[in-house]
This record gives C-alpha cells, sequence and structure tokens, in this order.
C-alpha cells in the first residue's frame, strides 16, 4: 500500500476534493456579490460607450436575454438599452466575453439604436499581462489613439468579421475597414477581443436586436 | 524537530526587520514594484499576503507529519493556490475597484517566492504556533517594505498618501516617473542600498550575530 500510486498520493487526493469542495462553497457564497458589481459597473460605463445615454434611465429598463447557437455552443447575453435622459432608446449595450491570454476576457460592446454601427467599447475584466496585453482597455483620443479607438464607428457584418493585423492596414483595400492593428507584443490578446467582438456580434444576435427595434417602431407607428 | 528551532517569538520578530522577506531576503520583488505607486494598492497586497501566508502556513504545518518530501512542493502549490482563489474572489466582490486596480498581480501571489519559502523553512518543519506567528512576523515585514517604497513613490509622484492630497501641485510639482516604473527600481534601490547600510553598520558593532540557515 505503501508505494502504490494512492499510498503516495493520498494526501494530495484528499487536499484536491477537499479544497474543490472549499472553492466551490466561496464561489457560491460570492458569486451573486460579484455578479451585483458587475451589473453596476456596467450600468456605470453605459453612458461612455453610448454617446447621449443615461445611467440611471438605463438601469431602469431590465436587460434583454438573448442565446445565440444551439447546443454546446450556444451561448447567453445580457443585452442593456440604453436610453437616454427623456427615456429615449438612443443604443444598446452587449456583454460579452471569451479567452484571452491569461485569462476570461469581459468586454462591453455600445451599439447605436439600429444596431449598426458600434459606438465604443469597454473592458470590463481582464488579466492579461501588464504592460502589455492590458493595453487593450486603451481607449485613448483624437490625438492618441488607443486600441480600442480602432473598434468605434465599425459596421458590423456577419459576413466580414474583424481580422486582426501586425501591420497597419493599407486604406486602399476595399476590408481596411474591418482590419484592426494589433497592440505590439500582444497579438493573441488583440485577437481575442476581435474574436469576442466576432462572435458576439454575430448575425444571430444582431437580427435580435434590429427585429426588436422594427417591433418597437411599428407598435409605435399603431 | 530540533531542539535549536527558533521559537515562536523569534520568528515572529526575525520576519519583521532582520530576515524581511524584501529588504534582506529579495522575494517578492514582482508586488514590490508593481503595485506600490499608491498606499492603498500597496496595502490591499499586503493585505491579500497576510491572509495567504498565515492560512497556508497554518494547514501546512497542521499537515507536515504526513508530507512526503518528494510531494511537498506540490502540496505546497496546491494550498496556495486555494487560498489565493479565495483571496481574489474576495477582492473581486467586496473591493471590485482594487480588485481591477491590481488585475493579475492578486492571482500572481501563488507564485510568490516569500509564501512557498515559509512554508519550506518554516512550516513544514515546526508546530502550529511557530508557523503562525512567523506568518505574521513575515507578513508584517512584507507590509513594511511595501508600505515604505509606497509611502516614497506616491508622495513625489502624487503629493498624497492614502488619496489624502498632501501637498498641493502649485508648491511640489508632481515626479510623474515615481508612479512609472523606473520610479519603482529607483526607490527599490535607493531604500535597499539604506538598508544594507544599516545592516552593516550594525553587524560592526556587534561582530557576533546568530543566523538562522
Amino acid at each position: 500500500m505503501k508505494n502504490t500510486y494512492i499510498g503516495q498520493a493520498w494526501l494530495v487526493l484528499v487536499l484536491s476534493l477537499s479544497f474543490g469542495a472549499a472553492l466551490a462553497g466561496v464561489e457560491t457564497w460570492l458569486r451573486p456579490t460579484i455578479e451585483a458589481n458587475k451589473l453596476a459597473e456596467t450600468i456605470r460605463r453605459i453612458p461612455e460607450i453610448v454617446p447621449g445615454s443615461d445611467a440611471a434611465r438605463s438601469a431602469e429598463v431590465e436587460p434583454l436575454v438573448v442565446t445565440t447557437g444551439t447546443g454546446r455552443a450556444a451561448s447567453r447575453h445580457d443585452v442593456f438599452r440604453a436610453l437616454d435622459a427623456t427615456g429615449r432608446q438612443v443604443g444598446w449595450v452587449i456583454q460579452a466575453g471569451g479567452k484571452g491570454f491569461a485569462d476570461r476576457i469581459e468586454l462591453l460592446i455600445g451599439l447605436d439604436a439600429p444596431a449598426e454601427t458600434i459606438t465604443g467599447l469597454s473592458i470590463l475584466d481582464q488579466k492579461e499581462t501588464p504592460g502589455l496585453g492590458n493595453r487593450i482597455e486603451e481607449i485613448g483620443d483624437d490625438d492618441n489613439k488607443g486600441f480600442l479607438w480602432q473598434f468605434a464607428h465599425h459596421y458590423p457584418q456577419a459576413d466580414r468579421p474583424l481580422i486582426v493585423t501586425t501591420a497597419s492596414p493599407d486604406m486602399s483595400r476595399s476590408d481596411a475597414a474591418n482590419r484592426i492593428l494589433a497592440l505590439s507584443g500582444a497579438t493573441i490578446s488583440s485577437r481575442s477581443v476581435c474574436t469576442i467582438i466576432n462572435e458576439a456580434l454575430s448575425g444571430e444576435l444582431i437580427s435580435a436586436l434590429r427585429s426588436s427595434v422594427s417591433t418597437a417602431e411599428s407598435r409605435h407607428g399603431e | 524537530m530540533a531542539n535549536d528551532a527558533p521559537t515562536p517569538l523569534e520568528r515572529f520578530l526575525r520576519g519583521i526587520l532582520p530576515e524581511n522577506p524584501v529588504y534582506r531576503q529579495l522575494l517578492g520583488m514582482c508586488p514590490t514594484l508593481a503595485v506600490t505607486s499608491g498606499m492603498r494598492e500597496a496595502m490591499t497586497m499586503a493585505g491579500a499576503v497576510t491572509f495567504v501566508l498565515l492560512c497556508a502556513n497554518v494547514l501546512i504545518s497542521l499537515i507536515r507529519g504526513l508530507l512526503k518530501p518528494h510531494l511537498r512542493i506540490l502540496v505546497f502549490t496546491l494550498t496556495i493556490a486555494t487560498f489565493v482563489t479565495i483571496a481574489d474572489r474576495f477582492l473581486s466582490a467586496f473591493l471590485p475597484e482594487m480588485s481591477h486596480k491590481l488585475g493579475p498581480y492578486v492571482p500572481l501571489i501563488i507564485v510568490n517566492c516569500i509564501i512557498i519559502c515559509r512554508c519550506e523553512v518554516c512550516a513544514s518543519r515546526q508546530s502550529i504556533p511557530a508557523a503562525a506567528a512567523d506568518a505574521i512576523g513575515q507578513s508584517l515585514g512584507f507590509a513594511l517594505a511595501l508600505a515604505s517604497i509606497a509611502t516614497v513613490r506616491e508622495v513625489l509622484g502624487s503629493g498624497s498618501w492614502f488619496g489624502v492630497e498632501l501637498v498641493s501641485e502649485s508648491l511640489w510639482p508632481r515626479w510623474g516617473i515615481m508612479l512609472l516604473p523606473p520610479g519603482a527600481f529607483l526607490t527599490l534601490g535607493v531604500l535597499l542600498g539604506g538598508a544594507n547600510w544599516v545592516s552593516n553598520r550594525r553587524s560592526v558593532r556587534r561582530p557576533v550575530a546568530t543566523t538562522e540557515g
């Protein structure tokens, strides 16, 4: 018994099971608080990524839950309606996430009201390499454009996904608008952000949002 | 256990200054350089390390009789990773802004050499009181080191301490470099030099000193 695998490793096995159970308990206890924090942070950032929207008014409306894909590939997205101070819808905010270089990246994608143009992006959570991958959070301004600046005013099209390039995109190319310049030294993190956006803005989700807009407009017309 | 092993009180006192993890052992350099641009971040990191070190040391000491030499590092890592995950989730739940600021540095406590070193040097060989005293002493030493570096960097770089403005910008122009990585290296280098100088002077005055291997 002493020299068998179990005899050697029983302590590791017992500890693994005990720690696993303890972590499951901690997760069960803390997850609701963490999710509430995430929701509050999402609401706070809505005006940053959808210009003209009001956080307090947007918080009054329940988010739309859209499930895309089927079976194991199915993913659930919480979509927030961005409302202005008068209560008029000025855009959408989609919570999306996926695998990054070091850990999961979670981001918010802002769209205009007809769900035709990206108005802004914000990284909700990431643990990418400091100084390299964590620069995916940089937005910048007109003079000093950050990584996320490239995504604003992009038109999501299911048949023309975003492509990451390591050299400045040739603006004469027809697909130049779909090309995103990777961060130097952080190509995987850059590619992860594009993949998350491509998957979130798949035809299915955009169609659901657009049909929601057209339904609302037709009701308004009646 | 050998009878000449340090007592819990000796373990506690040694960790603060004579065997300070940063200034004397040069361990935990990653958080020392990365999260000392402000006192809040530094003290949050010190708190997280204290929790992980205390829990890991106590648990390892508790099971030290069952540890097999070739599996001990695996058990240490498993234990440390568990407590780091708990600390990380706790920060996400109750200090979300700080959790976002510290980013990957909280999960990186798993590979902080201070903790695995204390598990190996003390917790796997001594009783629970000695292991707990060692953890608290080393954590205090680590917190003091982070606080000293963060104080210099925040005061010179932002003119504030714990976010409270001490000097207005008109009276004290901010040294922006102190908030950047070069500021961390410069401050650590100067303070480390100071610690060595003090240590050398003390050893000259007291030529016979006892050290533990």
